[in-house]
Protein backbone atom coordinates (compact mmCIF):
# COMPACT_ATOMS: atom_id res chain seq x y z
CA UNK A 1 0.00 0.00 0.00
CA UNK A 2 1.30 3.44 -0.86
CA UNK A 3 1.62 6.07 1.83
CA UNK A 4 -1.36 8.23 0.72
CA UNK A 5 -3.59 5.16 0.59
CA UNK A 6 -2.42 4.05 4.03
CA UNK A 7 -3.05 7.53 5.45
CA UNK A 8 -6.54 7.62 3.92
CA UNK A 9 -7.21 4.16 5.35
CA UNK A 10 -6.17 5.17 8.88
CA UNK A 11 -8.23 8.37 8.82
CA UNK A 12 -11.35 6.69 7.40
CA UNK A 13 -10.97 3.77 9.82
CA UNK A 14 -10.90 6.12 12.82
CA UNK A 15 -13.96 8.00 11.56
CA UNK A 16 -15.80 4.76 10.73
CA UNK A 17 -15.28 3.36 14.23
CA UNK A 18 -16.18 6.70 15.85
CA UNK A 19 -19.35 6.98 13.74
CA UNK A 20 -20.35 3.42 14.59
CA UNK A 21 -19.83 4.06 18.31
CA UNK A 22 -21.91 7.25 18.13
CA UNK A 23 -24.63 5.29 16.30
CA UNK A 24 -25.01 2.61 18.94
CA UNK A 25 -24.52 4.85 21.99
CA UNK A 26 -26.51 7.99 21.17
CA UNK A 27 -29.67 8.51 23.19
CA UNK A 28 -31.32 10.64 20.51
CA UNK A 29 -32.01 8.77 17.26
CA UNK A 30 -31.17 11.81 15.13
CA UNK A 31 -27.63 11.81 16.55
CA UNK A 32 -27.43 8.09 15.83
CA UNK A 33 -28.46 8.80 12.24
CA UNK A 34 -25.72 11.43 11.94
CA UNK A 35 -23.23 8.91 13.36
CA UNK A 36 -24.39 6.42 10.72
CA UNK A 37 -23.89 9.09 8.06
CA UNK A 38 -20.30 9.72 9.23
CA UNK A 39 -19.68 5.96 9.26
CA UNK A 40 -21.00 5.54 5.72
CA UNK A 41 -19.09 8.46 4.26
CA UNK A 42 -15.82 7.24 5.81
CA UNK A 43 -16.46 3.74 4.47
CA UNK A 44 -16.97 5.25 1.01
CA UNK A 45 -13.54 6.87 1.39
CA UNK A 46 -12.11 3.54 2.48
CA UNK A 47 -13.54 1.85 -0.62
CA UNK A 48 -11.34 4.21 -2.65
CA UNK A 49 -8.24 2.71 -1.04
CA UNK A 50 -9.50 -0.69 -2.20
CA UNK A 51 -9.81 0.44 -5.85
CA UNK A 52 -13.61 0.18 -5.75
CA UNK A 53 -14.54 3.55 -7.21
CA UNK A 54 -18.01 2.60 -8.46
CA UNK A 55 -18.93 1.03 -5.14
CA UNK A 56 -17.74 4.13 -3.28
CA UNK A 57 -20.13 6.21 -5.37
CA UNK A 58 -22.93 3.67 -4.89
CA UNK A 59 -22.30 3.68 -1.15
CA UNK A 60 -22.75 7.45 -1.09
CA UNK A 61 -25.81 7.35 -3.36
CA UNK A 62 -27.67 4.46 -1.78
CA UNK A 63 -26.69 4.71 1.89
CA UNK A 64 -25.98 8.39 2.49
CA UNK A 65 -28.50 9.52 -0.11
CA UNK A 66 -31.36 7.12 0.46
CA UNK A 67 -31.12 4.99 3.60
CA UNK A 68 -30.02 7.71 6.04
CA UNK A 69 -32.59 10.13 4.61
CA UNK A 70 -35.24 7.43 5.07
CA UNK A 71 -34.16 7.01 8.69
CA UNK A 72 -34.33 10.79 9.26
CA UNK A 73 -37.80 10.93 7.69
CA UNK A 74 -39.04 8.18 9.99
CA UNK A 75 -37.51 9.92 13.03
CA UNK A 76 -39.31 13.13 12.07
CA UNK A 77 -42.56 11.21 11.41
CA UNK A 78 -42.53 9.50 14.78
CA UNK A 79 -41.50 12.60 16.71
CA UNK A 80 -40.77 12.46 20.45
CA UNK A 81 -41.63 8.75 20.66
CA UNK A 82 -38.48 8.02 18.65
CA UNK A 83 -36.51 8.42 21.86
CA UNK A 84 -36.63 5.40 24.14
CA UNK A 85 -35.49 5.70 27.72
CA UNK A 86 -32.54 3.81 29.18
CA UNK A 87 -32.89 0.15 30.02
CA UNK A 88 -33.73 -0.61 33.63
CA UNK A 89 -32.49 -3.81 35.25
CA UNK A 90 -31.22 -6.96 33.58
CA UNK A 91 -27.68 -5.79 34.24
CA UNK A 92 -26.27 -9.32 34.32
CA UNK A 93 -27.67 -10.46 30.98
CA UNK A 94 -26.75 -7.19 29.27
CA UNK A 95 -23.21 -7.26 30.63
CA UNK A 96 -22.86 -10.88 29.58
CA UNK A 97 -24.10 -10.22 26.03
CA UNK A 98 -21.77 -7.23 25.62
CA UNK A 99 -18.81 -9.15 27.07
CA UNK A 100 -19.39 -12.17 24.83
CA UNK A 101 -19.76 -10.08 21.69
CA UNK A 102 -16.68 -7.99 22.49
CA UNK A 103 -14.67 -11.14 23.26
CA UNK A 104 -15.65 -12.79 19.98
CA UNK A 105 -14.98 -9.62 17.97
CA UNK A 106 -11.57 -9.15 19.62
CA UNK A 107 -10.63 -12.80 19.10
CA UNK A 108 -11.65 -12.73 15.44
CA UNK A 109 -10.00 -9.37 14.71
CA UNK A 110 -6.68 -10.26 16.37
CA UNK A 111 -6.64 -13.56 14.48
CA UNK A 112 -7.45 -12.27 11.02
CA UNK A 113 -5.12 -9.28 11.42
CA UNK A 114 -2.18 -11.59 10.58
CA UNK A 115 -3.72 -12.81 7.34
CA UNK A 116 -1.37 -12.15 4.46
CA UNK A 117 -2.34 -11.87 0.83
CA UNK A 118 -0.66 -10.43 -2.25
CA UNK A 119 -1.34 -6.74 -2.74
CA UNK A 120 -0.16 -6.28 -6.29
CA UNK A 121 -1.04 -3.78 -8.95
CA UNK A 122 -4.49 -3.87 -10.52
CA UNK A 123 -5.55 -3.26 -14.08
CA UNK A 124 -6.76 0.19 -15.10
CA UNK A 125 -10.40 -0.79 -15.29
CA UNK A 126 -10.55 -2.61 -11.93
CA UNK A 127 -13.49 -1.28 -9.94
CA UNK A 128 -14.47 1.39 -12.43
CA UNK A 129 -17.90 1.73 -13.98
CA UNK A 130 -16.65 -0.04 -17.09
CA UNK A 131 -14.94 -2.95 -15.34
CA UNK A 132 -17.59 -3.67 -12.70
CA UNK A 133 -20.43 -2.99 -15.14
CA UNK A 134 -19.07 -5.52 -17.60
CA UNK A 135 -18.60 -8.03 -14.76
CA UNK A 136 -22.18 -7.56 -13.59
CA UNK A 137 -23.72 -7.79 -17.05
CA UNK A 138 -21.58 -10.72 -18.20
CA UNK A 139 -21.42 -12.95 -15.12
CA UNK A 140 -24.33 -11.87 -12.94
CA UNK A 141 -27.05 -10.84 -15.36
CA UNK A 142 -29.76 -13.09 -13.89
CA UNK A 143 -29.03 -12.07 -10.24
CA UNK A 144 -29.03 -8.45 -11.39
CA UNK A 145 -32.53 -8.83 -12.81
CA UNK A 146 -33.67 -10.77 -9.74
CA UNK A 147 -32.38 -8.03 -7.44
CA UNK A 148 -34.44 -5.46 -9.36
CA UNK A 149 -37.54 -7.59 -8.77
CA UNK A 150 -36.54 -7.86 -5.10
CA UNK A 151 -36.38 -4.08 -4.84
CA UNK A 152 -39.79 -3.79 -6.54
CA UNK A 153 -41.29 -6.30 -4.11
CA UNK A 154 -39.68 -4.42 -1.21
CA UNK A 155 -41.23 -1.16 -2.38
CA UNK A 156 -44.69 -2.71 -2.71
CA UNK A 157 -44.31 -4.51 0.61
CA UNK A 158 -43.20 -1.36 2.40
CA UNK A 159 -46.22 0.54 1.07
CA UNK A 160 -48.57 -2.31 1.98
CA UNK A 161 -47.20 -2.59 5.52
CA UNK A 162 -46.90 1.11 6.32
CA UNK A 163 -50.08 2.49 4.80
CA UNK A 164 -52.87 3.50 7.10
CA UNK A 165 -55.70 0.99 7.37
CA UNK A 166 -58.33 3.44 8.55
CA UNK A 167 -61.14 3.25 6.01
CA UNK B 1 -0.83 -2.80 6.21
CA UNK B 2 -2.62 -5.25 4.02
CA UNK B 3 -5.70 -7.41 3.83
CA UNK B 4 -5.39 -8.38 7.49
CA UNK B 5 -5.83 -4.77 8.64
CA UNK B 6 -9.06 -4.46 6.67
CA UNK B 7 -10.32 -7.77 8.03
CA UNK B 8 -9.56 -6.74 11.62
CA UNK B 9 -11.32 -3.40 11.13
CA UNK B 10 -14.33 -5.13 9.57
CA UNK B 11 -14.65 -7.55 12.49
CA UNK B 12 -14.42 -4.67 14.96
CA UNK B 13 -17.19 -2.82 13.07
CA UNK B 14 -19.29 -6.00 12.97
CA UNK B 15 -18.81 -6.37 16.73
CA UNK B 16 -19.92 -2.78 17.31
CA UNK B 17 -23.03 -3.41 15.22
CA UNK B 18 -23.77 -6.64 17.07
CA UNK B 19 -23.40 -4.95 20.47
CA UNK B 20 -25.74 -2.18 19.33
CA UNK B 21 -28.33 -4.66 18.11
CA UNK B 22 -28.19 -6.72 21.30
CA UNK B 23 -28.16 -3.96 23.90
CA UNK B 24 -30.46 -1.25 22.56
CA UNK B 25 -34.23 -1.37 22.86
CA UNK B 26 -34.87 1.42 20.35
CA UNK B 27 -35.97 -0.26 17.12
CA UNK B 28 -34.51 2.56 15.01
CA UNK B 29 -31.07 2.09 16.56
CA UNK B 30 -31.34 -1.66 16.06
CA UNK B 31 -32.06 -1.18 12.35
CA UNK B 32 -29.04 1.15 12.14
CA UNK B 33 -26.92 -1.53 13.85
CA UNK B 34 -27.99 -4.00 11.16
CA UNK B 35 -26.78 -1.51 8.56
CA UNK B 36 -23.43 -1.31 10.39
CA UNK B 37 -23.03 -5.09 10.22
CA UNK B 38 -23.95 -5.23 6.52
CA UNK B 39 -21.41 -2.47 5.78
CA UNK B 40 -18.63 -4.32 7.60
CA UNK B 41 -19.25 -7.37 5.41
CA UNK B 42 -18.83 -5.16 2.34
CA UNK B 43 -15.38 -4.13 3.61
CA UNK B 44 -14.33 -7.80 3.78
CA UNK B 45 -15.62 -8.53 0.28
CA UNK B 46 -13.83 -5.54 -1.23
CA UNK B 47 -10.57 -6.22 0.64
CA UNK B 48 -10.39 -9.80 -0.64
CA UNK B 49 -11.30 -8.68 -4.14
CA UNK B 50 -8.49 -6.11 -3.99
CA UNK B 51 -6.03 -8.85 -2.93
CA UNK B 52 -7.11 -11.19 -5.76
CA UNK B 53 -8.04 -8.76 -8.56
CA UNK B 54 -8.26 -11.28 -11.40
CA UNK B 55 -12.04 -10.86 -11.50
CA UNK B 56 -14.73 -8.65 -9.94
CA UNK B 57 -16.57 -11.32 -7.94
CA UNK B 58 -16.21 -9.62 -4.55
CA UNK B 59 -17.31 -6.25 -5.86
CA UNK B 60 -20.33 -7.82 -7.58
CA UNK B 61 -21.27 -9.43 -4.26
CA UNK B 62 -20.85 -6.11 -2.44
CA UNK B 63 -23.10 -4.50 -5.07
CA UNK B 64 -25.84 -7.03 -4.32
CA UNK B 65 -25.35 -6.62 -0.57
CA UNK B 66 -25.92 -2.86 -0.95
CA UNK B 67 -29.11 -3.50 -2.95
CA UNK B 68 -30.46 -6.01 -0.43
CA UNK B 69 -29.57 -3.66 2.46
CA UNK B 70 -31.61 -0.89 0.82
CA UNK B 71 -34.60 -3.23 0.49
CA UNK B 72 -34.14 -4.35 4.09
CA UNK B 73 -34.10 -0.77 5.35
CA UNK B 74 -37.29 0.05 3.45
CA UNK B 75 -39.22 -2.97 4.73
CA UNK B 76 -37.80 -2.66 8.25
CA UNK B 77 -38.81 0.98 8.56
CA UNK B 78 -42.27 0.15 7.20
CA UNK B 79 -42.64 -2.50 9.90
CA UNK B 80 -41.47 0.07 12.44
CA UNK B 81 -44.17 2.52 11.30
CA UNK B 82 -46.84 -0.18 11.52
CA UNK B 83 -45.60 -1.17 14.97
CA UNK B 84 -45.66 2.46 16.10
CA UNK B 85 -49.29 2.77 14.95
CA UNK B 86 -50.29 -0.15 17.15
CA UNK B 87 -48.17 0.50 20.24
CA UNK B 88 -47.46 4.27 20.11
CA UNK B 89 -43.84 3.46 21.00
CA UNK B 90 -40.82 1.92 19.27
CA UNK B 91 -39.51 0.18 22.39
CA UNK B 92 -38.90 -3.45 21.41
CA UNK B 93 -39.65 -4.61 24.97
CA UNK B 94 -43.29 -3.73 24.32
CA UNK B 95 -43.48 -6.00 21.29
CA UNK B 96 -45.34 -8.72 23.14
CA UNK B 97 -48.45 -9.31 21.00
CA UNK B 98 -47.25 -12.77 19.97
CA UNK B 99 -45.68 -13.62 23.31
CA UNK B 100 -48.44 -15.44 25.17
Amino acid sequence: MSLPAATLFVVTAIFAIAGALVTISARRPLRAAIGLLIHIISLAGMFLTLDAQLLAVLQLLVYAGAVVVLFVFVIMLIGPAAEVGPIQGRVASRTLSIAMTVAVALAVSTTVAYFEAPWGAVSDEFGTVEGLGMAIYKQALVPFEVISITLLVAIIGAIAIARSRTE
Amino acid sequence: MGVGTYLALASVLFGIGAVGFLTRRNMLIQLMSIELMLNSVNVVLLAFNRAYPANHDGQVFAFFVIAVAAAEAAVGLAILIAYYRIKKTIDTDDASLLKY
